[in-house]
């Protein structure tokens, strides 16, 4: 049960934030001219906010309990 | 080299070596040793998510509106954010019901109830249809594509329609003879397919891999790096919009938020999701690494989506090749055959892998949910005394596969032609979406009832069917278009695809408005509005509470009735056959520590429980319920009964945490013990230390004057001027004994707070003068001049007369022996500050060393080299003096002035008793 009350809040929470990272009015941020390593802004933004989350959710999901 | 032969000779070496991993895993299952039991197999097996949608699809999609390909994974990923708390819950409840599918959970859920099994099924058989279809098409057109190699035809052109239709059924037949190899070879109690999800995560490596082979030759063979093809991209004017598509091109907002909102849905719910990551789990831990290893997959297997979308737009820039196949087709046109060949059978892994796992699963409600319970209730059939029923149920299955594939064929046949891949399969998530209310619902909210589910469903379902499913009719001409434009019979309020006027938003949006608006509404209301029934309330707390129960004996507790070992023995063994019945009922009786067949096994109410949760695992939980109650005697619980179980079982949490409060209160209680313990220990040793001084200083003058009185008794002759010598030490070490005895006998009083205080109000300066008239004659003997300083009032003290002036007799005759030899010199000083009186003694001696002025008010503490100077007191007297002072809420101390000798004070506090 300990196990369960430390991650489930975590994990929430990073559910939340991609909730938000993924939404208007973030998102329209990004949706403007203008590249990134030579990829335009939106989709280098949602494939490096995405990885980041995965990373997130992995170190949650890994980390010592 | 590429054509018909070469293509169907490798997908059929392909389907033979899935066969042979599933066959393989099978054995090793068989023999014990699964190989399945790996969060890495368990995390492929989940990406049968992607499937001939994402591995072509995602392509034409992102080409038609840039990003509109990614809700759908990356919904999923934050879903999956959320798995620990929800798909862990579901697991769990899935283990100890032994759910065997979707609708089966969710009979199970609310009541057992077979009505609302049947539903799930009809809805999941009809929504998941498309989905079939989509990838029937997706692998007869790629076929078709393939074939016509080394030209590029799209098969709408192809002239020889009838043949891709006929690829299209042929792949439907030989995807159902697969399946039912797979899946149904023999039943299993747990509804496990150890085989088939080895080859789905065989399956996701080869899709996986040949997608990122294409990605890779398009970026970086046909185009140079990712910077170069987006930039060519750009300076397209057709394809500028794309590099924002946010506003305009992917339907705004809106429609992103929908879709993210749609596949996190579909994630948990689509069946065969389902299937592999509920009831092909084998271990609860393994959702540790697939929460983050199965995002990576989605996130590895998207990365070249967009380059391979604007690679096709370049390439192909007069629209004449569907987007869809770009995957296929950029390979094709750049004469790569081996890559296209590649493409190929990573298309149809895509495609198999998801008809097989979800046939499998809606096979299984088929037969469990929709066609069983019918047939039991068919009294006719007389299906209650067959001996054998395990033919029946794999027949029944094999069935439902192959029906389920025809269903899908004939979708593709009359609905395929108007939509692109996802537009397919999105109708098919809208469905699946429906199932979200009445599971998470059910697994959170007790209060959800078995008639708000079927009203919500059947609500949610039916604005399904008339705002998706009907137009998806409509648009392939099966009934008329005019439905769409003007709405039925005119009424525009009615249109489907703008139901009550609801404009702006593309289809989906608006379906799952709507149908959410309906579903959750009347799930909701009906399960508020109406009461639960004993056996709904009693599930309800089996699923909510799951994790506060201990192991399947939690649902025991409800039943009660009379029941036979042979007629639950014979009842199991229909169904699964002689053997594994007796296998199933060795166990149990092992767990009791008993041997099978063994006469005193009971029927009892944990037996009824076990047998119907090995039914379940066959036939599911409401068909299961169906049987037991025909070979048992139940007597029916009322809803106040299951109320009291319940209670008795909240009742018995909240006594094991008071049980817990008061063992935390003994754990606190014995510190404290062993604190006091530590603290007498501590004591006793005092105690002794005491003792063995006080024997010490006690023998000192007994010592001496045994000495004298032993020469005084050996020389009778001695002259009588020594002899009065002796005699008189004799006298003063006797003196000094008696002393001695007193002193210890009055701290021992004081100590144990058994000394008799008297108290009343003492004037100070008669104590000074009292002792001072007591000692005149010692200090005029000793020519010690004595100094008094007494104020014009003082207020009286509250103590006791007799103690205070045993203090200040023994502070004077301290004074008295260590001030000065030849001009001695007392000072007594009275004076009153802050509420008390003080009293001060002074000499005129050496002083004490700072280092010894707390040590003299020790016991037996006696200043000066013990080896030079004769003992002078009793080592006791000031330490008497300070207990007496502190008795009465005073304080004792001295101080040394360097060259003007030491001086005692001690203060009383004035007025009221301590």
């Amino acid at each position: 049960m300990s196990e369960f009350a430390s991650k489930g809040p975590r994990f929430v929470a990073l559910c939340m934030l991609g909730l938000l990272l993924f939404n208007y009015p973030i998102l329209a941020l990004f949706n403007v001219p203008g590249t990134l390593f030579g990829i335009p802004l939106l989709y280098a933004y949602i494939f490096i906010g995405w990885a980041a989350l995965i990373a997130m959710m992995a170190f949650v999901a890994e980390a010592d309990r | 080299m590429l054509n018909g032969t070469v293509i169907i000779f490798t997908s059929f070496a392909y389907l033979g070596l899935l066969f042979a991993i599933a066959y393989y895993a099978d054995e090793r299952a068989d023999a014990g040793r699964s190989v399945i039991a790996s969060p890495y197999i368990y995390s492929l097996s989940l990406a049968v998510y992607a499937t001939a949608w994402t591995f072509y699809g995602s392509v034409g999609r992102a080409a038609s509106n840039g990003v509109g390909f990614l809700p759908i994974y990356i919904g999923p990923t934050l879903m999956i954010a959320l798995w620990w708390v929800v798909m862990r819950k579901i697991v769990r409840i899935s283990k100890q019901n032994r759910i065997t599918s979707l609708a089966d959970f969710i009979a199970s859920r609310y009541g057992k109830s077979a009505l609302l099994g049947g539903l799930v099924t009809l809805i999941a058989v009809i929504g998941i249809l498309p989905y079939i279809s989509l990838q029937l098409k997706a692998v007869s057109n790629s076929f078709t594509i393939l074939v016509q190699y080394p030209a590029i035809i799209m098969p709408a052109r192809v002239d020889a329609a009838p043949i891709r239709e006929d690829t299209a059924l042929w792949v439907a037949m030989i995807l159902a003879a697969f399946t039912i190899a797979f899946g149904t070879r023999h039943l299993d109690a747990a509804e496990h397919h150890q085989g088939m999800v080895a080859a789905i995560a065989f399956e996701s490596l080869v899709k996986l891999l040949a997608f990122l082979a294409v990605g890779i030759f398009v970026t970086f063979g046909i185009y140079d790096g990712f910077g170069n093809l987006f930039a060519r991209a750009a300076a397209e004017p057709s394809l500028r919009a794309m590099m924002t598509p946010l506003e305009g091109v992917a339907g705004g907002y809106a429609s992103w938020v929908w879709l993210t909102i749609l596949s996190m849905m579909a994630i948990m719910f689509l069946p065969r999701q389902f299937q592999v990551a509920v009831i092909e789990n084998v271990d609860e831990q393994h959702l540790n690494k697939a929460i983050w290893l199965f995002p990576l997959y989605m996130l590895a297997i998207n990365v070249f989506v967009l380059p391979i979308a604007f690679g096709g737009l370049l390439h192909f820039p007069d629209g004449s090749v569907d987007a869809d196949t770009f995957v296929l087709t950029l390979p094709m046109a750049e004469k790569r055959e081996l890559l296209a060949l590649l493409v190929f059978i990573g298309g149809l892994s895509a495609a198999t892998g998801m008809v097989i796992v979800e046939t499998i699963a809606l096979s299984t409600m088929a037969c469990n949910d929709l066609i069983m319970p019918v047939l039991l209730r068919l009294s006719s059939l007389r299906l209650n005394e067959r001996r054998d029923l395990t033919g029946l149920l794999l027949g029944i299955r094999r069935g439902a596969i192959v029906v389920i594939l025809l269903l899908g064929y004939l979708y593709f046949k009359l609905a395929g032609e108007a939509y692109a891949l996802v537009s397919i399969g999105l109708i098919s998530f809208a469905a699946v979406a429906q199932f979200a209310p009445p599971v998470l619902g059910g697994i959170f909210w007790k209060g959800g009832s078995r008639l708000g589910a079927l009203w919500g469903l059947t609500a949610g379902f039916g604005v399904w069917s008339y705002t998706l499913l009907l137009p998806a009719f409509a648009r392939s001409g099966w009934l008329p278009l005019d439905l769409l434009e003007n709405g039925p019979f005119g009424v525009a309020l009615l249109k489907p695809l703008q139901l009550f006027g609801l404009t702006g938003l593309d289809e989906i949006t608006h379906a799952m408005i709507w149908s959410m608006l309906a579903n959750i509404g009347a799930y909701v209301v009906v399960s508020l509005l109406v009461s639960q029934s004993a056996d709904e309330h009693r599930q309800a707390s089996l699923f909510v509470d799951v994790f506060r129960q201990t192991g399947e004996g939690g649902a025991a507790r409800f039943w009660r009735g009379t029941a036979s070992v042979p007629d639950l023995f014979n009842l199991l063994a229909r169904f699964f056959g002689v053997a594994p019945a007796e296998a199933a009922f060795a166990e149990y009786a092992n767990d009791k520590g008993l041997g099978w067949p063994d006469e005193r096994l009971v029927a009892d109410a944990e037996l009824v429980h076990y047998v119907e949760v090995q039914l379940a695992g066959a036939i599911g939980s409401a068909s299961a319920r169906v049987m037991v109650a025909s070979v048992v005697k139940e007597e029916a619980l009322t809803l106040d009964e299951v109320r009291e179980i319940l209670d008795e079982a909240s009742q018995v949490v909240v006594y094991s945490h008071r049980l817990e409060q008061k063992s935390r209160e003994l754990e606190a209680a014995t510190a404290e013990l062993r604190a006091a313990n530590e603290r007498l220990k501590e004591l006793d040793r005092l105690k002794d230390d005491f003792v063995s001084t006080v024997t010490h200083e006690l023998r000192t003058p007994l010592t001496s004057i045994r000495a004298f009185t032993e020469i005084l008794v050996d020389r009778p002759s001695m002259d009588p001027g020594q002899r009065n010598e002796f005699l008189g030490i004799i006298t003063k070490e006797a003196e000094r004994l008696t002393r001695l005895i007193n002193r210890v006998l009055d701290l021992a009083k004081i100590e144990s707070d058994k000394a008799d205080w008297v108290e009343s109000a003492v004037d100070m300066k008669e104590v000074v003068s009292d002792t001072l008239a007591a000692m005149g004659q010692l200090f005029k003997e000793k020519n010690i001049e004595v100094d008094v300083l007494l104020p014009e009032r003082l207020p009286s003290v509250t103590a006791d007369l007799d103690r205070m002036i045993q203090v200040m007799l023994n502070l004077l005759s301290n004074a008295a022996k260590f001030c000065d030899g030849a001009n001695g010199r007392i000072e007594i000083t009275l004076t009153e500050s802050e509420g008390c009186v003080r009293i001060d003694v002074g000499d005129n001696g050496r002083g004490i060393d700072p280092g010894d002025h707390e040590a003299i008010f020790s016991k037996f503490h006696q200043v000066g080299d013990a080896l030079t100077d004769r003992p002078q007191g009793t080592g006791l007297g000031l330490h008497i003096s300070r207990r007496i002072v502190e008795h009465f809420g005073g304080r004792m101390w001295v101080e040394t002035t360097p060259g003007s000798g030491a001086r005692f004070s001690f203060t009383l506090p004035t007025g009221a008793p301590p």
